[in-house]
């Protein structure tokens, strides 16, 4: 008896250490989420709202700018996160040979760009790309180009230097995912495999793909929802031009809000788009990494 | 066997050209703090001798010390805020584990999922309306608590000895004196873990600041750093130097922390 009220009190222990926590989570972040929904149904500028049903979610279908915004989103992520991981699973089972000299070195170099923040790469990549910049540079001095490109008003260009960007900054903070993955592959499978003669990239497609698969989902998941999110880099590499070219739908959301007459009721209406397909793609990808 | 030189050699190969591409920026940025931006555009990639200069021009330019306290002052008191909030819990979660609170932690896990931009708008009202912008609680408030940090302390607690807690409850000592004397001082590693990714994220921050941080006051390093392309033209000189500055601290963790960094990152991930 005495014991049981014992437990009692140590419980009641328990949820004071979590409540705090627990209640910045729900005001900070589940109370906005509720209070975006009800905003989207609202519509009007400034702080002038009228309630206005679904209207700005018919409205989404029906914008360029969005539409165009999803569309360059989705561009990012389709080709901007294979190549990257693949880049990066390929980066560490060569750091993970034991043999590999300077491995330390190797690692500490390819990790690098995590020290750096998403704007200073930015604006490095940026400034590099200028039409003074160190690109237009080399190139023509290597005789490739005859005259300075104006890269970023180009709008397939602009779009291919910020995935160079996103690429730059994020390959070896994947790498660190697959390095620690792989260390928990056991080393005599792979000496199994080149005993029977497999090739290194047969022991790569057949052993540490379908080994890491569980890391592969975790950071295919990770860099799905950071591009759907994308912000930082193209407001600072393009500012999402040349015309809407590079925009991505957090940039809209950002200049729906706070840049031209503020639209706060279908900014929430474009952040519910962003939330449901975040779900969606994860749903998704969690079906397909889970089959067998 | 000649084969296989070959093809370590590529490997090598491979490595070094990626190697060049992590390092090249950071050289560049370093480098470029030295020189003149009529040099730089000119292509120059050694070192110059115009650092002083460039730091006298940014600093009569904007507000550095000020910007660069800001950051710092931000950053820290929300990594101490942040590390308090969220290790209380792990180890709650994780020490008075029962079905309420598994079922709470699967709820907070969800807030994962919940991208920044979808509640950016509702979070700027509420803190235009509780006065919050320009201030350091705006600043650190929607990060303090976050379902990241809260599960990795959770999962670290795993390896902290029940039989400890048994032990110091007999010998008299309370819940929370169990976890400020006993559980903190052991965990160490993974509090300097847990600080070093949560002031990186913190340093960096840019979009809340973006939108809290409204006076020249109250600006940040990241804020400043990207005014400084706002003009007609870019100095790349001191652009360069602005960057490396506000890169500096975070490189420094990097290098004298790498592993507690790298451990940070991968999280919960085991």
């Amino acid at each position: 008896m005495a014991n049981s009220t014992l437990t009692k009190k140590i419980n009641l222990y328990g949820w004071l250490f979590v409540i705090p926590a627990a209640l910045f989570i729900f005001v900070l972040n589940f109370y906005p989420m509720i209070s975006a929904f009800m905003l989207s149904l609202q519509s009007g500028r400034g702080n002038n709202l009228k309630f206005a049903g679904l209207k700005n979610y018919a409205r989404l279908f029906q914008d360029e700018m969005f539409l165009t915004s999803v569309g360059n989103v989705l561009t990012y992520l389709a080709i901007q996160v294979p190549i990257m991981l693949l880049l990066a699973l390929v980066l560490a089972s060569m750091l993970n040979d034991p043999k590999l000299r300077f491995k330390g070195l190797f690692r500490t170099f390819i990790f690098l760009p995590c020290a750096t923040s998403l704007v200073s790469a930015a604006l490095i990549f940026k400034t590099f790309f200028s039409i003074d910049g160190i690109a237009n540079i080399s190139l023509m001095a290597l005789h490739i180009i005859s005259e300075p490109k104006s890269w970023l008003t180009d709008p397939f260009w602009a779009k291919a230097i910020i995935i160079l960007t996103i690429t730059w900054r994020w390959t070896g903070y994947n790498t660190v995912f697959y390095l620690a993955g792989l260390q928990t592959i056991d080393r005599s499978i792979y000496e199994a495999a080149r005993i029977d003669g497999a090739s290194a990239s047969r022991q790569f497609f057949h052993i540490t793909i379908p080994l890491l698969k569980p890391v592969i989902l975790l950071t295919t998941i990770m860099s799905t929802n950071g591009t759907l999110q994308l912000f930082d880099e193209v407001k600072n590499i393009t500012n999402g031009g040349p015309g809407i070219a590079t925009l991505s739908i957090s940039q809209y959301i950002y200049n729906l809000s706070f840049m031209y007459n503020p639209q706060f009721g279908y900014a929430a209406a474009v952040s519910y788009a962003i939330l449901v397909m975040v779900a969606i793609l994860s749903l998704i990808q969690m079906k397909v990494g889970n089959r067998k | 066997m000649k084969q296989r030189t070959v093809s370590s050699i590529g490997k090598y190969v491979f490595l070094s050209i990626v190697c060049l591409f992590s390092v090249f920026p950071f050289y560049f940025i370093i480098v470029a703090s030295t020189n003149l931006s009529v040099d730089i555009i000119k292509g120059r990639m050694f070192f110059g001798n115009h650092l002083f200069e460039n730091i006298k021009t940014l600093v009569s330019t904007v507000k550095l010390g000020n910007a660069f306290w800001n950051s710092l002052r931000n950053s820290i008191v929300g990594t101490i805020a942040s590390l308090f909030v969220c290790s209380l819990a792990g180890y709650g979660f994780q020490i008075y584990r029962d079905k309420g609170k598994n079922t709470l932690m699967g709820l907070l896990l969800l807030s994962m999922m919940v991208p920044f931009a979808a509640i950016m708008v509702p979070l700027f009202r509420m803190f235009s309306q509780a006065r919050l912008l320009d201030t350091t609680a705006g600043f650190i408030l929607p990060t303090i608590s976050t379902a990241f940090l809260i599960f990795f302390f959770r999962q670290s607690s795993e390896s902290f000895p029940l039989e400890t807690v048994h032990a110091a409850r007999v010998d008299g000592l309370g819940e929370f004196g169990i976890f400020f004397r006993i559980y903190v001082p052991i965990m160490a590693p993974t509090f300097a873990a847990a600080a070093i990714v949560t002031f990186m994220a913190a340093w960096n921050n840019y979009l809340w600041p973006l939108i809290i941080m409204q006076s020249q006051e109250s600006q940040t390093m990241p804020l400043l750093i990207t005014g400084l392309t706002a003009g007609y033209t870019t100095d790349y000189g001191i652009l360069m130097l602005s960057v490396t500055i506000t890169t500096l601290p975070t490189l420094i963790l990097f290098f004298t922390q790498q592993k507690r960094f790298v451990e940070g990152v991968l999280g919960s991930v085991k």
